[in-house]
Formats: C-alpha cells, structure tokens, sequence
C-alpha cells in the first residue's frame, strides 16, 4: 500500500517535469522580441476600457455553495457505495433517505429561486 | 512467468537482479523501477495524444464533408509534428501586468491533471500503473486540478474576457461534476469497490452498460461537460468570438492547453469504456495475452472518443443559464434517483440468478428512461403551449 502512493507521488514529479521540459525546450528556441504592443492585452483589438478585475456576479457564489454541499454528499455516500453488496436492507434504505433528505434541500433551493442565473 | 504473459512483472524482476547484482540496494531498485515506469508510461501518453491530433482534425473533416490534412504525409499522418515545431519555435508574448508565476504554472497543471489520470487506468490484467483501491475518488480529486488550472490561467491574465470565460467555464465545470460522482457510484455500488481493477473484473459475465444504461448516458453527458467540450463549450468562441480563458497564451503553453484537451477527452472515453463497456473483456479474447487486452482497451477508448467527438462536431452550443438549469434541475435530480434506483434492486435482487439480476436491472433503467421521456414531453408542451396558445400542434399539419 505504501509502494502504491509512493508511485502516485513520482507520477506526480514526473508529470510536472515533462510539461515543463516542453516549455523550456520552447523557450530555448523561439525568438524573444519583446514591444509594449505585443505586449498590451487583447480586446479585440482596440484599447482596453475600464478596469481589468470585474465585478465578481454573486450567482456564480450560489452555485458554488450548492456544489459544496452535494460534493460532501457524494463524499459521504463513497463508503456506503463500496460497502453495499453485504449491507442488510435496513442500511440500504438508511442511505437512500439520506440522499431524500439531500434531495429536499435541492428542491428548496429550485423553489426559493437560488437556481436561477439572472 | 514468462514475457508474453506478464510483460511487467518479467522485465521488473530482471531489472531487480541487474541492479541488485551490480551492488544497489533492494529498495533504491525498487524506486528506479518505479520511475523507469512512470517515465515509460507518461511518455508514450504524450506521444499517442499527438496522434490524437491527427484523429481528431481527420475526423472532423469527414465530419464536414471535407477531407483534413492529407498533404504531410500518407494521409497527413506527420501534420500533428508539423504542428508541435511550428508550436514550439512561436514566441511567447506574456501580456503586461500579468502574474508570471501563476500565469506560467497553469498550463502546466492543466496538462499534470490529465497525465495524473493514467497511473489507474488497468491496460491489461497485469499492466497498470498502479491499482489504488480508492481509483474513482481518485479521477474526481485529480480532475480537479485541471478546474483550478483555468482559473489560474484566467486571473493571471490581466484580461477582463478572459476571466468572464473562466468565471463560467468553472461554474459549469463543478456543476457537472455532482452527475458524474453520482453515476460513478454506480460500478463502485455493481463491483463492490472503488478501484479501477475490480470494477474491470467485474465486468466478465456482463457489461455495466447492460445492467445501467443510463448510467452509461448520464456518465457521457457529464463527462462532455466536464471535458469542456462542445456543446459545453464556453471557453472557446463564447468570450468575444476569441479563446476564452487561453486568450492570452502563445506558442508550447497554448499547445499544452490543447493537447491536454485531446489527451483528456480521450481519457475520459478510456473511463467510459472501464467503468460501463467492460474495460479490456471481450467475450474472453484477452486471455490471449495482455497485448491483446491493451489493444481492445484502447479501441474501446478510441470508440468513446469518437462518440465525445461525434457529438461535439453535431451539436449547437448550449446558452450557459440552460446549461446550468440543465445540470440543476434535470441531471442532478435524475442521478440521484438512479442511484437510489440501482442500491434498491441491487439489493432486492441479490440472491436470486445472473438471468434474473440482468433482466431486473435492465427493467429499472428503461421504466426510468420511459418515465423521464414522459416527463420532458409533457414539460416541453407545455413551454410550447406557453408560446404558440393550446391548440395541438399536428392541426394542420395534414392538407
């Protein structure tokens, strides 16, 4: 079990490595020519209006929140699902009006109108 | 053991006594095995996603009724290298005020997330990388970083477009992600078991499309979205017409975002062929050894790819509030109704006989996929009604 993320971790520096091979190999190569008008950020090709950190929409906040919640949910129901070809019925159902109870708390937000992208 | 048979195993343990012969310790040969693997195993990922490359502009084209290229070589089978150079010897125009760190970490977490993946994936019954016993938590947790990487990608870019197009790129990233968790439960419920190998194995009597359909669907559905590909597509041609959250990336780092794309999409039809079209089983051919279990798992892999790419080349892009009341309000409800569905028979019909189970199963999956048809005929009627007035639609359709 040890020797398995020890695998995991050197996957992890090695596949770190070769991206950053191709970009120095990149980097070795190609031209450098530098002008502050390559360099200006793109708007379609006119000058930039205003300024460059937007106001941040508050429903990308909601959504993130309502994902936050059904992530643990699935989280929980990880070992359940494992666990489940020896479980007795009474635990199966055990599960099942955890996931309802979940399941109401979407239907909650659906009727206050937290889904909605306006 | 002998070579044809257990190919990794042969070679580790004569690699062991080489190096133990020559003096090294038994554990120091043991991590430099490791690492000859993961070396090995990484790049020939790299070297396949450039022919995927090549697959995917060919494709395409047929798709369009065009040829693709076909001018670089036999059938334009050396363009994806043409592409590579030309893609490495661009310069690299980091805008002004960008965040270098940040902005030069991402592509290459973009494309770590994606070659992470390939450590579970069981090629053959004796050549994977490593059989973590916790493998689907795993693609969810690795998966992730790709999420992050488009963030950084985007804050980094001192461009407000760019992160407009990442602000929802991400919302729909981790919407989808709820679908795909649930209808991965679904093999990890039928096997017993989170890792990738014992999924596989379970599939010998019977394929996990045949016992949960829709799961299979739902799974392609959420794995799109996930993908970032069409018609989930924000990122690209959403933000102004231009590249979304890459706008400002030239050269190797946009050549990174890219091929990581392909090599993604290709990992996750190689998920889809694991986790429901039963891996490397194909009414027992792969015991002929393992270079013929890699070989149907990799075609299994290329038909889901080809399914990702067919829908992708059909369909229009999806407005991002009717993706997102798509994933809310339809997918995720309809996911979890499932797996409560498949935990109820599975255990209903535990002990009864393989005939029984299949069939039971089955039964589950298409009365559900008939009552939520039923369900979206009468709520597109009424969206219908709500616009054109009551009168039915087949009036006078007739002369």
């Amino acid at each position: 079990m040890q020797n398995d993320w020890l695998y995991i971790g050197l996957f992890l520096v090695i596949a770190t490595l070769i991206p950053v091979a191709a970009l120095v190999t990149s980097w070795l190569v190609s031209p450098k020519k530098n002008n502050p008008i390559k360099q200006s950020t793109y708007e379609c090709g006119m000058e930039t209006v205003g300024e460059n950190w937007i106001q941040f929409k508050a429903q990308y906040y909601i959504f993130a929140l309502v994902f936050l919640v059904f992530d643990v949910e699935t989280v929980f129901l990880f070992p359940w699902a494992v666990s489940l070809g020896k479980l007795s019925l009474f635990a199966v159902l055990e599960g099942i009006v955890f996931v309802l109870i979940l399941i109401a708390g979407l239907v909650y937000a659906w009727r206050k109108g937290m889904l909605e992208w306006v | 053991m002998n070579f044809w048979y257990d190919p990794v195993n042969f070679i580790a343990h004569w690699l062991t006594s080489l190096l133990t012969g020559w003096g090294v310790a038994g554990w120091i040969a043991s991590v430099i095995i490791q690492l000859i693997g993961v070396v090995l195993l990484i790049s020939l990922m790299m070297v396949f996603d450039i022919f995927l490359v090549w697959v995917e502009r060919k494709v395409v084209a047929r798709f369009q009724d065009r040829l693709g290229p076909n001018r670089v070589g036999p059938f334009g089978i050396f363009q994806p290298f043409a592409d590579i150079i030309k893609l490495i010897i661009k310069e690299d125009i980091t805008p002004a005020g960008a965040d270098k760190v940040v902005y030069n970490l991402a592509p290459i977490l973009s494309m770590m997330s994606v070659l992470l993946l390939w450590a579970i994936i069981p090629l053959a019954p004796v050549i994977f990388g490593v059989d973590l016993n916790v493998g689907a938590l795993y693609i969810v947790a690795a998966g992730s970083i790709g999420t992050l990487s488009i963030i950084m990608a985007a804050w980094s870019s001192n461009n407000k477009y760019a992160l407009i197009g990442a602000f929802r790129q991400v919302a729909v990233l981790i919407s989808f992600e709820i679908p795909m968790i649930a209808t991965m439960l679904i093999p990890t419920i039928l096997a017993g078991s989170m890792g990738m190998n014992e999924i596989v194995q379970g599939q010998q009597t019977v394929w996990y499309v045949v016992l949960a359909p829709m799961a299979a669907i739902i799974f392609m559905i959420a794995a799109i979205a996930e993908l970032g590909r069409s018609p989930f597509d924000l990122n690209e041609a959403e933000s102004e017409i231009v590249a979304g959250f890459h706008i400002e990336y030239t050269g190797m780092k946009f050549g990174l975002f890219f091929a990581g794309e392909l090599l993604h999409a290709f990992t996750f039809g190689g998920f889809w062929a694991i986790l429901f079209l039963g891996g490397y089983h194909f009414f027992g051919l792969e015991n002929l050894g393992p270079l013929v279990a890699v070989i149907i798992l990799l075609a299994k892999a290329m038909f889901g790819y080809w399914v990702i790419m067919w829908i992708k080349y059909t369909m229009m892009r999806i407005r991002i509030d009717h993706m997102l009341a798509f994933n809310w309000k339809f997918l995720t409800p309809l996911a979890f109704v499932l797996l409560m569905l498949t935990a109820l028979m599975n255990t209903l019909l535990r002990g009864t006989s393989t005939g029984v189970y299949i069939l039971g199963m089955l039964l589950t999956n298409v009365l559900l996929g008939w009552i939520i048809v039923e369900i979206l005929r009468g709520y597109s009627r009424g969206e219908r009604q709500k616009t054109e007035g009551v009168a039915p639609a087949t009036a006078t359709a007739h002369r």
